[in-house]
């Protein structure tokens, strides 16, 4: 099963677009299931559903063999606690999907690190997704942050803020 | 102060990534006694016994629901007297921030990983205020804000 998801915030078309154009064509048939936001857009090849609750989110993560969406850091970080191949493509301000260009700065970062794979654009995205059992990922990471930020998080929590960036240098 | 001594900590971020990046932060809150403060009430059971609240998730853009935010983050302020307020971001967690010198809180914001190229608006606002801003990124630390590591 695909899961395909682009947050709860805004829509994003283009990404949805493209997997249910895949889907239409894919040999073998795919089972997609993708959560599309706040949109008009009605996908017809794929089973869709406008908001899902982050628990459900979370268990068709955990049931997903691929996860495809937005550059956001929650799905991102979510993928890779649990160890899923991940497709990402970056949402554009250039074309209205964002208010920034951030997702696209993630999405250059995520492609020069790896672990994650990363589709520019639609046409990137399906060929991903034709290669859909070589996506990268199946590395899992731990479900908490580095020790040296939590060290350095502690020392501020426990003693002299002033003292802090020296503290846990 | 003794080194050791158990703190009032609350934790805020708003759902999505800045939740999911708070989360990845608890074996800091370890020992103490930590309140959560999200926008979605679907993440309570993540955090165990705690305490854990909601509030509206305003933004910029809309002065009505970053109003109604700020109001029920100072309720949540003036109930939990914390020692600490933490925040990975978005809008509430600067609210946050601004208000918790208000009960004499000591603050941390912690810029989300997402912003690779620049510090985030509200993190930009937010260095000016808190008492310890953290860049996830080594290149974006300057001035009054550090990097000492990320969520990841």
């Amino acid at each position: 099963m695909i899961f395909v998801t682009v947050g709860t915030q805004l829509p994003f078309d283009r990404l949805v677009t493209a997997v249910d154009r895949w889907a239409g064509h894919a040999q073998p048939v795919s089972h997609v299931f993708a959560q599309i936001g706040p949109t008009d857009l009605r996908p017809s090849h794929i089973e869709w559903r406008d908001f899902i609750e982050p628990p459900e989110c979370q268990r068709r993560m955990r049931e997903a063999d691929v996860i495809v969406a937005h550059a956001g850091m929650g799905t991102i970080l979510s993928a890779l606690e649990l160890g899923k191949p991940l497709v990402v493509m970056p949402r554009r301000a250039a074309l209205g999907e964002h208010r920034n260009e951030h997702q696209l700065a993630t999405a250059r970062w995520l492609a020069e690190s790896g672990g994650v794979s990363v589709a520019f654009d639609e046409r990137e995205l399906a060929h991903k997704l034709d290669a859909a059992d070589r996506i990268d990922g199946g590395t899992r990471i731990s479900q908490y942050a580095g020790d040296d930020f939590i060290r350095a998080l502690r020392a501020f929590i426990q003693g002299d803020p002033a003292r802090v960036p020296r503290l846990a240098a | 102060m003794v080194l050791g001594e158990s703190k009032r900590i609350l934790a805020v971020a708003s759902s999505g990534g800045h939740w999911v990046q708070l989360r990845r932060l608890r074996p800091a809150f370890a020992g103490h006694d930590v309140a959560y403060v999200t926008t979605a009430g679907a993440h309570r059971p993540e955090v165990g016994t705690a305490r854990f609240y909601t509030v509206r998730d305003g933004n910029r853009s809309n002065k009505l629901t970053l109003l109604a935010s700020a109001l029920q983050i100072g309720w949540v302020l003036l109930r939990e007297r914390p020692d600490i307020v933490i925040s990975t971001g978005a809008a509430p967690g600067y609210l946050a921030i601004r208000w918790a010198k208000l009960v004499g809180a000591r603050t941390v914001w912690i810029d989300s990983v997402a912003n690779v190229e620049e510090l985030s608006l509200s993190g930009r606002l937010a260095s000016e205020r808190v008492d310890l801003c953290l860049t996830q990124w080594p290149h974006l630390a300057a001035g009054p804000v550090y990097y000492k590591g990320s969520v990841l």
